[in-house]
């Protein structure tokens, strides 16, 4: 199966409070914590790898608002030129 | 690393909003609950599914007392405060006085079915128009993540740190279904903020309430199964599963009573 993306995200991560929520709300599994890098308060964030279907799963569960969710008008081939 | 996407911007190809961080009507950084706390997801599905229907300009949000109280100053919905478990009678006398508008409460399980349990059974028996919506964690979270009425057999709390036991601490209350039969109640489910599937059945039940209440049909009732990791001695990561093998166990998702789907019962 081809995969794709049919959407992205901006990822607020210094609101982020590193509760995880949004890693298993994530059906396609597309997000992942960070393992090094923290934010200014000190918690580790998700980062997003390609594959996101726009369902905006991440969003609705995500105590902290962290999340901006796109749809792209056109799905894009997973491999194609980043967004 | 190279496999990741460029979140730190929008995307410069064609593409629609779909989510902007905080949700209309809920200001950013609204509010100061902890890590992995269930209740936000809960207050954002209410007010969307609020302004999904068109209602936001007549709503008035009646709250209850406890963590989620933190989101009222922080929501473009009115607000008004109710002393501990009394907000189900505040929102009478408002209905009563504005019919016109949509009146609906939020509480948890500690204000609701602790502080102020008569009141909700009294609204729901007399099929007051408003809609009462309960955040359940089975704790008083903010004063500390102690046992409630509807703390479920085996739930660790403050309190019952072996978990609750029912020749010490006695039973729980099922709150939806013990309203459901009184007969001015023409809608009740229980949802769940632990999942995004639990989340979007959520959303379609507060649409539902709130459209009983739009249609004048009686008295509806939400419950909502939210996490409180703090309060049950987990990490945030786990306290979703947690909710579903302990929580769900006993308080069940589901629809419990539709009169407007079955409208001659
Ligand atoms: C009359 C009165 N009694 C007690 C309190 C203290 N109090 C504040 S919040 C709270 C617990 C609320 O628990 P719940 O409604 O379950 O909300 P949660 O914090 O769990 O979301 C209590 C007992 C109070 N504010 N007023
Ligand atoms: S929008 Fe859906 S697919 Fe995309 S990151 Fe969020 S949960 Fe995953
Ligand atoms: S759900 Fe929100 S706060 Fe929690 S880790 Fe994900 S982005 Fe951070
Ligand atoms: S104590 Fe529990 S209910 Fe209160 S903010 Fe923390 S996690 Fe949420
Ligand atoms: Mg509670």
């Amino acid at each position: 199966m081809t995969r794709e993306s049919r959407g992205t995200l901006v990822i607020d991560i210094e609101r982020c409070k590193g509760c995880e929520l949004c890693i298993d709300a994530c059906k396609p599994g597309v997000l992942a914590m960070t393992t090094q890098s923290r934010n200014d308060m000190g918690y580790l964030y998700p980062e997003l790898t390609p594959g996101c279907t726009a369902c905006h799963a991440c969003a609705l569960i995500c105590p902290d608002f962290v999340f901006q969710v796109w749809k792209y008008d056109d799905p894009v081939a997973v491999g194609e030129a980043a967004p | 690393m190279s496999n990741l996407v460029d979140t730190a911007a929008p995307p410069s190809r064609p593409a629609k909003l779909v989510d902007d961080f905080a949700p209309p009507l809920i200001l950013p950084g609204a509010h100061k609950l902890c890590a992995g706390c269930g209740e936000p997801a809960a207050i954002r599905s209410v007010v969307e599914m609020v302004d999904e229907l068109g209602l936001t300009s007549r709503s008035v949000g009646v709250f209850g007392i406890g963590c989620y109280t933190s989101f009222s100053p922080g929501m473009d919905v009115e607000v008004l405060q109710a002393l501990h478990g009394r907000a189900p009678s505040l929102a009478t006398g408002l209905k009563r006085v504005q019919p016109q508008s949509i009146v609906f409460t939020i509480q948890g399980d500690g204000d609701m079915v602790n502080e102020g349990l008569q009141e909700v059974i009294h609204t729901a028996a007399r099929g007051e128009n408003v809609t009462c919506i309960m955040l359940n964690n089975g704790v008083f979270g903010e004063t500390g993540g102690h046992m409630t009425a509807t703390t479920v057999i085996g739930q660790r709390t403050k309190n019952s740190l072996e978990g609750r036991d029912p020749k010490k601490h006695g039973y729980p209350i099922r709150m939806a279904e013990m309203l459901a039969p009184l007969d001015g109640v023409a809608y009740v489910a229980r949802g769940a903020t632990n999942n995004a599937g639990n989340i979007f059945q959520l959303r379609k039940m507060l649409r539902s309430a709130f459209q009983v209440q739009a249609d004048g049909l009686g008295f509806s009732f939400v419950e909502i199964l939210t996490m409180c990791p703090t309060g049950w001695f987990l990490q945030t990561g786990e306290a979703p599963d947690y909710l579903q093998d302990k929580l769900q166990g006993f308080h069940k998702v589901g629809i419990i009573k539709d009169l407007a789907k079955a409208p001659d019962e």
